[in-house]
C-alpha cells in the first residue's frame, strides 16, 4: 500500500504552476477565443459521408466554394470518407439544404450522404449559449450552497478555488488548442463540476475528521495525513472513471469526443485540485481544530 | 450495518428481478400493454428530425388591429363621438383622434371592465388594450396580457394546423409540441429529409377566390398580385368573394379532357352560396385563385357554378398538386412560421452511434470490471456483481418509465459504470483501515461502513446536484444524458447499501474467523 507521500511538500510549487497555468488559461480564452460551434455559433453543420474513392477534400471544397454559402470550413471526421462541413449563411433559406444536395450531386456526382445536418438560427444560438452559461453558473452555485451548508466557509473557498481551477483549465484546454466548444461540452463542463467537488469533499470529510481526532496536529500535516488516507481511493476512483472515459473517448465515436475528452481532462484537473488546490487553501487560510468544534456546537 | 431482515432480503430480491425482467422486455415482445415496455430512441440514434418553428406574430397583431380599428370606428359613432382620423401605424398601434371634448367618454368606454370596446381578462387582471392619450390624439395598443392572449390563440391554432399537415404526410409517431408562447417543436422520428415537411410548413396557405379588376392601376379596392410561376401580373379586387375557410375537402385529380393534374375543392353550404352567387353575375370576368398573395390561376368564368364544387388548375406535377389539396385541407395558418432550428440524423448515423455506443459500454464495463477484480479479488468480484446488477436498475427504471436514451445518454451510462464503483471503493478502503485496529472482523466491517456514510453521500449529492441541474436546462440529447447520470446516482446508492453490502455481509460472516478478508 502506498502510504505517506509527502505531497504537502510542493503544495506551493503546484500552486504556482496552476496560477500560471489559469492565467495561460484565461488569455487564450480572452486573446484567442472559443471556437464555438453552430449549437452557439448559429449556422449550418452537414455530416457528409462520401461513398467513393474519387472524390477527394479538394473536389468538396471547390463543389462547396462555387455555392456561395460565405466562409465554408470543410474537414475529415473521423475517418477518410466522412466529412463536417460548417459555414454561416446570413440569409436564411428553406430550401437551402436541398439546393446545396442538389448543386453538390452535380458537381461531385449521387456519391455523398448526408448523415446529419444541424441547423441552428442566430436567436436560437443567443439562448442556447444564454442557456448553456447559466447552467454553468447554476451548477457552481448550487456547489457553494451545498458546500457551505456542509462545511465551514474555509472548505467552502477551497472547493470553490480548485472547481474554478478545472473548469478554467478544461476551457482553457479548448480555447488553446481550439476545440469546439458545443452543447455536449457544456453538459461534460457541469459534469467535471460535479466530479472536482465530489472528490474534494470526500478528502475535506476526512481532514475534518482528523481535525477532530489529532488535536496536536498542524493543519499542513494533518491535510497530507488525510491525502494519503484518501489516496488509495482517490487513485481507484479516478482509474475506473478514466478507464470508462477513454472507453468512449476511442471507441464511442466522432460525436462523443469532444464531450469525452473535456471529461478526462476534467477528472484529471479535479483530482490534482483536489490534493494541491483545496488542500492548501486550508492551511492557508489556518484551518485548525477550533474550525470545525465551534461550528459543530 | 451489517445485519439484514429477512423482509428487507425480499424486498431487494423482488426489486432486483422486476429490473431485470423490464431489462429484457427492451429485447422481446409481449402481449400485455402494461408490461411490454420499451425505451425510446432518442432522434440522434434512430435517426429523425427535428424542428423548431417560431410563429411570426406580426401580421396577426396588423390585422387583429385593423379590425379592432373599423369596429371602434361604429362603436364611436354609436356613442356620439366624432373620428377626426383613425389608422393603424408601422408600429402596431392604432392611431386616434376625437374632439378634445369627448375624450373622457372614450377613456370610459375603455376603462368599462363589463364593456366590449376593451375586453377585461380577470384571470390576467388586465385589459386587453391599452390607451394613451397624447394631446387629443389616442394610441391605442395591445397591453401585456392582450398580446399573451392572442399569441396563445394564434400559438393553439397554429399548432391544430401543424398537426393537420404532419398527420397528413403519415410520418411515424410524430411528435408536436408547444415551446414557449410563440414556438412550436416538431419531432419526425425516422424521416431523413424533412424537406416536405418543411415545404408544407413553411406555408401559411391563405386561399381566396377573387375578381380580376378591369382597371390597370392598384387602386384603393385591388392590388397587383404576381402569378405563381411569374408569367403574369393582374389587378386583383381586394374583396374576397370565398376564402379557404369555407373548403370543406380538397384533392388531387387527373382532369380526363386536358389530362392535366388539378385541384377539385367543395365549399361548405356558406361557401357554395357565395361562390354560385358571383359566378353567376361574373359571367365573362376573369376569377384569380389566390394563395399566400401569389395567383395560381386566373381562369375565365364560363358559366355560374352553383354546384359548390371546382377545380384549380396550373401547371400542378402530381406531388404539388397533392401538396397543395393537403394545404387546403388542413387549413391557413394563423401565422407564417419559421424554421430557426433544424436537426437531422439519418438512419445510418443512428445506427453507428448506436453500434459505438454499445461497444464502448461494453469495453468501458470490462476494463472497470477487470481492474476491480484484479485490485480487490472476491471484494472485486462482489463490487462487479453489484454493478452488473445496479445497470440492470438503471436500465430497468429508464424501461419502466419508458424513457428516452440518446447518444449522451449512453454516454451517462457509461460514465455511471466508472463512477458507481467508487462508493463500494470508499467503503472497502475504510474497512481496511479499520481492520488496521480492529482484531473482530464483523465490527471492522461495520465500522466501515458507518464512517464511510458521509463521504459516500456527499460524493454522489454533489454529482446529482449537477444532473438535476443539466436536467432543467439541458436540450434533447443532453437532458438524456442528465436522466442517465442521474437515475445512475440512485440505483448505484441503492446498489451499494442493499446488494453489495448484503453479499459483503454473507462473505463475511461466513468467513469471520479468516485472516486478512479485504
Amino acid at each position: 500500500m502506498i502510504q505517506n507521500l509527502n505531497f504537502n511538500k510542493y503544495y506551493k510549487l503546484f500552486n504556482i504552476i496552476s496560477v500560471v497555468l489559469v492565467i495561460l488559461s484565461i488569455i487564450s480564452i480572452l486573446f484567442k477565443g472559443l471556437n464555438y460551434g453552430v449549437d452557439f455559433k448559429g449556422g449550418t453543420l452537414i455530416e457528409l459521408r462520401i461513398n467513393d474513392n474519387q472524390t477527394t477534400i479538394s473536389n468538396l471544397r471547390s463543389a462547396f466554394n462555387n455555392m456561395n454559402l460565405g466562409d465554408v470550413a470543410i474537414k475529415n471526421f473521423g475517418n477518410d470518407n466522412d466529412y463536417l462541413i460548417k459555414f454561416v449563411k446570413k440569409d436564411r433559406d428553406k430550401n437551402l439544404i436541398q439546393n446545396i444536395k442538389k448543386d453538390l450531386q452535380s458537381s461531385i456526382g449521387p456519391v455523398f450522404e448526408f448523415r446529419r445536418v444541424e441547423s441552428v438560427g442566430p436567436k436560437v444560438s443567443a439562448e442556447l449559449l444564454n442557456k448553456g452559461l447559466i447552467a454553468i453558473a447554476a451548477s457552481l452555485g448550487a456547489m457553494l450552497f451545498y458546500i457551505w451548508i456542509r462545511f465551514e466557509w474555509q472548505f467552502s473557498l477551497g472547493a470553490i478555488i480548485a472547481l474554478f481551477h478545472d473548469v478554467i483549465l478544461t476551457i482553457g484546454i479548448f480555447s488553446l488548442f481550439n476545440i469546439e466548444i458545443n452543447l455536449s461540452i457544456v453538459a461534460a463542463l457541469l459534469t467535471i463540476v460535479g466530479y472536482s467537488m465530489n472528490d474534494t469533499v470526500v478528502i475535506f470529510d476526512r481532514v475534518r475528521e482528523n481535525l477532530k481526532k489529532h488535536i496536536s496536529i498542524k493543519i499542513f500535516e494533518l491535510t497530507n495525513i488525510s491525502i494519503n488516507e484518501t489516496l488509495s481511493r482517490t487513485i481507484i476512483t479516478s482509474a475506473t472513471t478514466l478507464l470508462a472515459l477513454l472507453s468512449i473517448f476511442i471507441f464511442g465515436g466522432e460525436i462523443l469526443k469532444g464531450f469525452s475528452l473535456a471529461m478526462i481532462l476534467g477528472v484529471i484537473f479535479g483530482t490534482y485540485s483536489s490534493i494541491y488546490i483545496a488542500n492548501p487553501t486550508l492551511v492557508y487560510l489556518k484551518v485548525s481544530y477550533k474550525t470545525v468544534v465551534k461550528e459543530d456546537k | 450495518m451489517l445485519k439484514f431482515s429477512k423482509i428487507n432480503i425480499l424486498i431487494t430480491t423482488l426489486l432486483s428481478i422486476i429490473v431485470i425482467f423490464f431489462t429484457i422486455s427492451n429485447f422481446t415482445e409481449f402481449e400485455d400493454e402494461f408490461v411490454n415496455k420499451k425505451i425510446n430512441l432518442g432522434l440522434d440514434l434512430q435517426g429523425g428530425s427535428y424542428l423548431l418553428l417560431k410563429i411570426d406574430n406580426d401580421p396577426v397583431i396588423v390585422k387583429e388591429l385593423q379590425n379592432k380599428a373599423i369596429s371602434l370606428k361604429n362603436v364611436l359613432k354609436e356613442n356620439n363621438i366624432s373620428v377626426l382620423n383613425i389608422r393603424v401605424t408601422d408600429d402596431k398601434k392604432i392611431l386616434l383622434s376625437i374632439n378634445k371634448k369627448d375624450a373622457d367618454k372614450l377613456n370610459q368606454l375603455f376603462n368599462d371592465k363589463n364593456g366590449i370596446v376593451n375586453p377585461y381578462f380577470d384571470q390576467f387582471k388586465s385589459f386587453q388594450f391599452e390607451i394613451a392619450n397624447q394631446e387629443g390624439n389616442f394610441e391605442i395598443f395591445f397591453s401585456k396580457y392582450g398580446l399573451v392572449q392572442l399569441k396563445t390563440s394564434s400559438l393553439d391554432q397554429a399548432i391544430e394546423i401543424v398537426r393537420r399537415r404532419v398527420d397528413e404526410v403519415g410520418t411515424n409517431e410524430p411528435n408536436i409540441l408547444k415551446r414557449g408562447n410563440d414556438r412550436i417543436l416538431v419531432e419526425l422520428p425516422g424521416l431523413d429529409d424533412p424537406m416536405r415537411i418543411k415545404n408544407l410548413l413553411g406555408k401559411t396557405a391563405n386561399l381566396s377566390f377573387r375578381f380580376v379588376t378591369q382597371t390597370n392601376e392598384e387602386t384603393f379596392g385591388a392590388e397587383e398580385l404576381e402569378f405563381e410561376d411569374g408569367s403574369e401580373v393582374v389587378n386583383v379586387s381586394k374583396r374576397i368573394i370565398v376564402s379557404g375557410e369555407n373548403l370543406i375537402d380538397a384533392q388531387p385529380r387527373m382532369d380526363n379532357q386536358t389530362n392535366e393534374t388539378v385541384v377539385t375543392f367543395d365549399f361548405d353550404r356558406v361557401g357554395a352560396k357565395r361562390f354560385g352567387r358571383a359566378t353567376t353575375k361574373g359571367v365573362g370576368k376573369r376569377l384569380a385563385i389566390v394563395l399566400d398573395g401569389k395567383v395560381i390561376s386566373a381562369p375565365v368564368i364560363q358559366e355560374a357554378i352553383v354546384a359548390g364544387s371546382g377545380q384549380i388548375s396550373g401547371d400542378f406535377t402530381f406531388q404539388s398538386a397533392t401538396d397543395l389539396a393537403l394545404l387546403l385541407r388542413s387549413g391557413a395558418l394563423p401565422a407564417p412560421l419559421e424554421i430557426i432550428e433544424e436537426r437531422t440524423v439519418g438512419p445510418g448515423l443512428g445506427q453507428d452511434s448506436i453500434k459505438s455506443g454499445l461497444s464502448a459500454l461494453l469495453i468501458g464495463f470490462i476494463l472497470v470490471i477487470t481492474f476491480m477484480l484484479i485490485k480487490y479479488r472476491v471484494f472485486g468480484i462482489i463490487a462487479n456483481a453489484t454493478l452488473i446488477l445496479n445497470l440492470f436498475f438503471l436500465v430497468g427504471i429508464l424501461t419502466l418509465f419508458e424513457a428516452t436514451l440518446t447518444l449522451p445518454g449512453i454516454a451517462g451510462i457509461i460514465l455511471t459504470v466508472g463512477m458507481a464503483v467508487d462508493a463500494n471503493v470508499l467503503i472497502f478502503e475504510r474497512i481496511k483501515e479499520e481492520i488496521k485496529n480492529e482484531k473482530n472482523q464483523i465490527i471492522a466491517f461495520d465500522a466501515g461502513y458507518n464512517k464511510s456514510r458521509n463521504a459516500v453521500l456527499d460524493a454522489n449529492i454533489t454529482t446529482l446536484i449537477a444532473a438535476i441541474i443539466l436536467f432543467f436546462l439541458g436540450s434533447g440529447p443532453i437532458k438524456g444524458f442528465a436522466v442517465t447520470l442521474g437515475i445512475g446516482i440512485f440505483t448505484t446508492l441503492f446498489s451499494v447499501y442493499f446488494i453489495a453490502r448484503l453479499f459483503t455481509s454473507i462473505y463475511v460472516i461466513r468467513n469471520k474467523n479468516k485472516e486478512q478478508l479485504i
